[in-house]
C-alpha cells in the first residue's frame, strides 16, 4: 500500500511539473504581457519601464528559470492589480472556495447516500421513483438558472436569505444549496446503481440465509461494497468544486478562487492565475491521493 | 406417521417475467429426517433450487410468487411466518452453503467477522461468539485459525472458502443444513475432502442435511436418499443405489446414460509429421512460475487432453500456443516453423489455423451480434477464404452441421440456451476450416445431457474433418470418453503424459492416481468401494 501511494505521489510531483511548464508557456503564448497589461494607449517608454520592472526583456528560458525558483520557494510573485504578494492573494480566495466545497460535499455524500441506498433497496417502489425524478432534475438543471431563480425566490420575494456576498452563516445558504443539487442527483444516481447491483451479489444471499436483518444489509454488508465506483464520482465532483465554482461564486458575488481567477484572466494579473492553477492543482492532487486511500481501506483487495 | 424434521408439501412457485409466467416447481413433496443426506439432483432450470430458496426465504418476491403448498418445519409452516420469525430461525435452525464460496462470501469484511456475526444476530455474547468461531475454524480444517480470523475471503485457496462457510453455517448447530451445490467450484480432489468433511460434521452433530446438485457422483458419495427433478417436477425418489441401479423415470434413464466415462477409449496410432511439436515451454507472471517447460507432440486429426486442477497452468499454456500471451522461452513448431517465433504477419495468416473455443459462451460471443454476424467476422477478417456471395449459405451450412437451424442465424445469442451457445461459439470457430481447435473447460458449464451431445458434436467434426484439438478440462471421464492423449499438470509442469489408456488404467505417478481416485463415480456401489480408502487417508490427515 505505501509502495503504492509513493508511486503515485512521484507520478503526481511530475504532473505538476509538467503544469508549470505548460501554464508559463501558454501564458505567454496570449502575447506580451506588457502590452497586455498596460492600456492600449500607453506610451513606448511606459511599455519599456513596465518590461524591464518585470525581467520581461531577458530570454524566455531566463525568464522560466527564474518563475520556477521563485515557484520552488512558494513565490508566485506580486499580484499586479494588489500589489501583495500573488500566493496570499490566492490562498485567502481558495479558504473560501475549500470551505464552500466541503461544506456542500459533505452535505451531498451524506444525503445522497443515505437516500440512495434506501431508494434501491425497493427498486421501483413509490419512494425509488420519487428519488429517481427528483435527483434526474437535480442532475440535468443548470446552475446559473436555479442560482438566479434562487435569489428571485428567496431572496427578493420571500428576503429571506441575502443576495450575495458573505458575512453571516445566512450568506452561505444559497450557494450551497445550489451548488449542492447537481452533484446529489448524479451522486445520488450512482450511489442507487451501486447498490442495486451489490443487492444482487451472492453475499447478500448468504447474509439473508444467516439471518441478517434488512438495516444491516443495507448499511454494513453492501454499502461498504457498493461505495467504490461512488468515491470515484464523489472525488470527481469534489474536484470541479476546488477548481472554483465559477458559475455561483460569480452570481451570488462569493470571494471564492474560481471568481478571482476570472477576475485575474480579465484583469491580466498572471501572477495571480499562474498561482491560482497551482494551488487548486496541489488540492486536487491531494484529492485523489484521499480517494486513493479511501479505496483501499473500503477493499482489502486492493491492499496487496 | 412420525414427524419429519422438515418437510415440503405441495410446494408451487412461478416467477413472473417479461417472456410470461415460469412454472419454476409444481406440487413438489419431499422431506428429510434428522441425521439424513437427502439428495435434489437436477440439471439448470429443473427447479432444484428453488425449495431451498423458499425454505431460506430467499425468493424475491416479485418477480417470484409461492402459489401454493406449505414448508413444515418444527410442526409449524414457514411460508405462513413473518420476516422476523423467518429471520430468528435462518442461520441457527437451518443453516445454507453455496456453490461458489468466493462470491457468497462478503469481500470487504474478515471472516471471522462474518462467522461471529452469525452467532451475534441470534444473540450470542461477543466473547463466546468469538471462541466458538476460533473452535469452529480448527474444526474445518483452517491452518493457523488466530490469524485466519483476521484475513479477507480472497486470502484462502477456494477449498479453504468453502470450509468457512461450512464453519459459519455450523457456528448455531442448525438442525438442517442446506447445501446448493457446494462442491461444483472445486477441483476434484478439494471436492473430495469437502464432502468428507461434510459427512463427517453430519455425523458428530446427526444434522439433517439437502444437498442440491447436478452430480450423479456428488449423490453416489454421501446421499441416503435422492429425489430427481426435472422441469420444476420430481421424477423419482429413492435411494442412489435403486435410482441408479433401476431408474424408473425415462428421464432418469436419459441422465444416467448421459454421465460420461464409460465409454470406448481411443487408441490413438497416428505416425509421421506432427502438426505441433512443442518444446520447454515456460512463462512466468513477475516471480510466478506459471509453466516451467512444458512438451509434447501433437498429430493432424488427433486429441490432446490437458488436465490439472486449477492453478496448474492449463489454460497459460492454451494462450501461450495462441500467442493471446507471449511465452518467455520454448518452441512450439506448427507444421516445423516455430510459432512463437513467427512475424505478425505470417502469425496472422496462421491464426485461421487455430481456433479456439471457451468456458463460458454467454461472455465469448458478443451479445449485440447476430448468430450470423458472430460467424460470418471471420471471414470479415480473413476475406481471402470466401467470396461475400457465398457466407449466407456458409453460415447456414455450418449452423446445420453444429446441429442448429438455418433459421437461428437471425437471432442474438441471448436467445439461445447455454448448449446451443455453445454449439454457436464452435460454428464460428469451424468458419475458418481450422486444423485445430483449442478447447478451453469447452463443456464444464454445460449441463451433463447438453454436454455428452456437445462432446458427441466435436467428436463428429474430428472425424469429418480431420480436426485436432487441445483439449482442456478439469473433467476427468469427459476426457476419458473423448481424448487421444493426456497430459496431467500439476503447479506448471507436466506430471505424466500418455495415451487415455495408459493414463487412466496404468498411471505411473502419485499425482495421475489422486487425481483419479478423488473423481466421483456415479454408480453408488463402485463410489462406495472408492470411497473406504479415503476416508481412512482422510481420518490420518485429520
Amino acid at each position: 500500500m505505501g509502495k503504492k501511494m509513493m508511486r503515485r505521489i512521484v507520478s503526481s510531483f511530475f504532473s505538476l511539473v509538467a503544469l508549470v511548464v505548460m501554464v508559463f508557456f501558454l501564458s505567454r503564448l496570449t502575447g506580451d504581457p506588457a502590452a497586455l497589461f498596460l492600456p492600449i494607449d500607453a506610451t513606448q517608454e511606459m511599455l519599456d519601464q513596465f518590461r524591464e520592472l518585470h525581467g520581461l526583456n531577458d530570454p524566455l528560458i531566463q525568464q522560466f528559470g527564474r518563475y520556477v525558483w521563485d515557484v520552488l520557494q512558494l513565490d508566485f510573485g506580486d499580484s499586479i492589480r494588489k500589489a501583495r504578494p500573488a500566493i496570499d492573494v490566492v490562498l485567502e480566495s481558495f479558504t473560501w472556495t475549500l470551505q464552500l466545497a466541503l461544506i456542500t460535499i459533505a452535505l451531498v455524500t451524506a444525503l445522497a447516500i443515505t437516500i440512495g441506498s434506501v431508494a434501491a433497496f425497493r427498486p421501483a417502489g413509490l419512494f425509488d421513483r420519487f428519488v429517481s425524478l427528483v435527483s434526474l432534475i437535480g442532475a440535468s438543471a443548470p446552475d446559473f438558472w436555479i442560482a438566479i431563480v434562487g435569489i428571485v425566490v428567496f431572496s427578493i420575494t420571500f428576503g429571506w436569505v441575502p443576495t450575495s456576498g458573505t458575512g453571516t452563516v445566512w450568506h452561505w445558504i444559497l450557494p450551497v444549496a445550489v451548488l449542492f443539487i447537481r452533484p446529489f442527483g448524479l451522486i445520488l444516481q450512482v450511489v442507487r446503481g451501486s447498490m442495486l447491483t451489490a443487492f444482487g451479489s451472492a453475499y447478500v444471499k448468504t447474509a439473508r440465509a444467516k439471518g441478517v436483518g434488512n438495516r444491516s444489509i443495507i448499511f454494513v454488508h453492501t454499502l461498504r461494497n457498493a461505495m467504490l465506483p461512488v468515491i470515484t464520482v464523489i472525488g470527481d465532483q469534489a474536484a470541479a468544486m476546488l477548481n472554483g465554482a465559477v458559475v455561483v461564486e460569480t452570481i451570488f458575488g462569493f470571494p471564492g478562487v474560481g471568481k478571482l481567477m476570472i477576475d485575474s484572466i480579465l484583469q491580466r494579473d498572471f501572477n495571480v492565475i499562474l498561482a491560482a492553477i497551482m494551488v487548486t492543482a496541489l488540492a486536487i492532487f491531494v484529492m485523489n491521493l484521499l480517494i486513493d486511500i479511501a479505496y483501499t481501506l473500503l477493499d482489502p483487495r486492493l491492499r496487496t | 406417521m412420525a414427524e419429519h424434521l422438515l418437510e415440503v408439501r405441495n410446494l408451487s412457485v412461478q416467477f413472473h417475467t417479461a417472456g410470461g409466467t415460469v412454472h419454476a416447481v409444481r406440487n413438489i413433496n419431499w422431506h428429510l429426517d434428522r441425521g439424513e443426506t437427502l439428495a435434489i439432483l437436477g440439471e439448470s432450470g429443473s427447479g432444484k433450487s428453488v425449495s431451498a430458496s423458499a425454505i431460506m426465504n430467499l425468493i424475491d418476491m416479485p418477480p417470484g410468487e409461492i402459489t401454493s403448498g406449505e414448508v413444515i418445519f418444527a410442526g409449524k409452516n414457514l411460508l405462513a411466518m413473518s420476516d422476523d420469525e423467518r429471520r430468528a430461525i435462518n442461520g441457527k435452525r437451518i443453516a445454507m452453503i453455496f456453490q461458489d464460496p468466493l462470491s457468497h462470501l462478503n469481500p470487504v469484511f474478515t471472516v471471522g467477522w462474518q462467522i461471529i456475526e452469525v452467532m451475534r444476530i441470534h444473540g450470542i455474547a461477543p466473547d463466546a461468539a468469538r471462541a466458538r468461531a476460533l473452535d469452529l475454524l480448527k474444526r474445518v480444517g483452517i491452518p493457523e485459525p488466530e490469524t485466519a480470523m483476521r484475513k479477507y475471503p480472497h486470502q484462502f485457496s477456494g477449498g479453504q472458502r468453502q470450509r468457512l462457510m461450512i464453519a459459519m453455517a455450523l457456528a448455531l448447530k442448525p438442525d438442517i443444513v442446506i447445501a446448493d451445490e457446494p462442491t461444483t467450484a472445486l477441483d476434484v480432489t478439494v471436492q473430495a475432502e469437502v464432502l468428507a468433511l461434510l459427512g463427517e460434521l453430519q455425523k458428530e452433530t446427526g444434522l439433517g442435511l439437502l444437498l442440491i446438485t447436478h452430480d450423479l457422483g456428488v449423490v453416489a458419495d454421501i446421499a441416503d436418499r435422492v429425489v430427481v427433478m426435472n422441469a420444476g417436477e420430481i421424477v423419482e425418489t429413492g435411494t442412489p443405489d435403486e435410482v441408479y441401479h433401476n431408474p424408473k423415470h425415462p428421464y432418469t434413464r436419459k441422465l444416467i446414460s448421459a454421465a460420461p466415462g464409460r465409454g470406448e477409449m481411443h487408441e490413438p496410432n497416428a505416425t509421421g509429421e506432427p502438426l505441433l511439436k512443442v518444446e520447454n515451454l515456460c512463462k512466468s507472471y513477475g516471480s510466478f512460475k506459471v509453466l516451467k517447460g512444458v512438451s509434447f507432440t501433437l498429430q493432424p486429426g488427433e486429441t490432446m487432453a490437458v488436465v490439472g486442477e486449477s492453478g496448474s497452468g492449463k489454460s497459460t499454456l492454451a494462450r501461450a500456443l495462441l500467442r493471446l500471451d507471449e511465452a518467455d522461452s520454448g518452441h512450439a513448431y506448427w507444421k516445423g516453423r516455430d510459432l512463437l517465433k513467427m512475424p505478425a504477419k505470417e502469425l496472422y495468416r496462421l491464426r485461421r489455423q487455430m481456433q479456439m473455443v471457451f468456458q463460458d459462451p454467454t461472455q465469448s460471443l458478443n451479445p449485440r451480434m447476430t448468430v450470423y454476424q458472430l460467424i460470418s467476422e471471420a471471414w470479415v477478417i480473413h476475406p481471402e477464404i470466401l467470396p461475400k456471395p457465398q457466407w449466407r449459405p456458409r453460415v447456414e451450412e455450418l449452423l446445420t452441421q453444429v446441429g442448429l437451424s438455418p433459421a437461428h442465424a437471425e437471432r442474438y445469442p441471448h436467445q439461445f440456451s447455454g448448449g446451443q451457445r455453445q454449439r454457436i461459439a464452435i460454428a464460428r470457430a469451424l468458419a475458418l476450416r481450422p486444423e485445430l481447435i483449442v478447447c478451453d473447460e469447452a463443456v464444464s458449464a454445460l449441463d451433463v445431457s447438453i454436454q455428452a451431445q456437445v462432446i458427441a458434436l466435436l467428436d463428429k467434426l474430428r472425424r469429418e474433418l480431420g480436426i485436432a484439438f487441445i483439449f482442456i478440462a478439469h473433467d476427468l471421464p469427459v476426457v476419458r470418453d473423448f481424448a487421444d492423449h493426456v497430459m496431467v499438470m500439476q503447479a506448471g509442469e507436466c506430471v505424466e503424459i500418455g495415451t487415455v489408456r495408459q493414463i487412466f488404467e496404468n498411471p505411473q505417478r502419485d499425482y495421475t492416481r489422486r487425481l483419479l481416485d478423488a473423481g466421483l463415480d456415479p454408480d453408488p456401489r463402485v463410489q462406495a468401494a472408492r470411497r473406504m480408502p479415503k476416508v481412512q487417508a482422510g481420518l490420518e490427515v485429520g
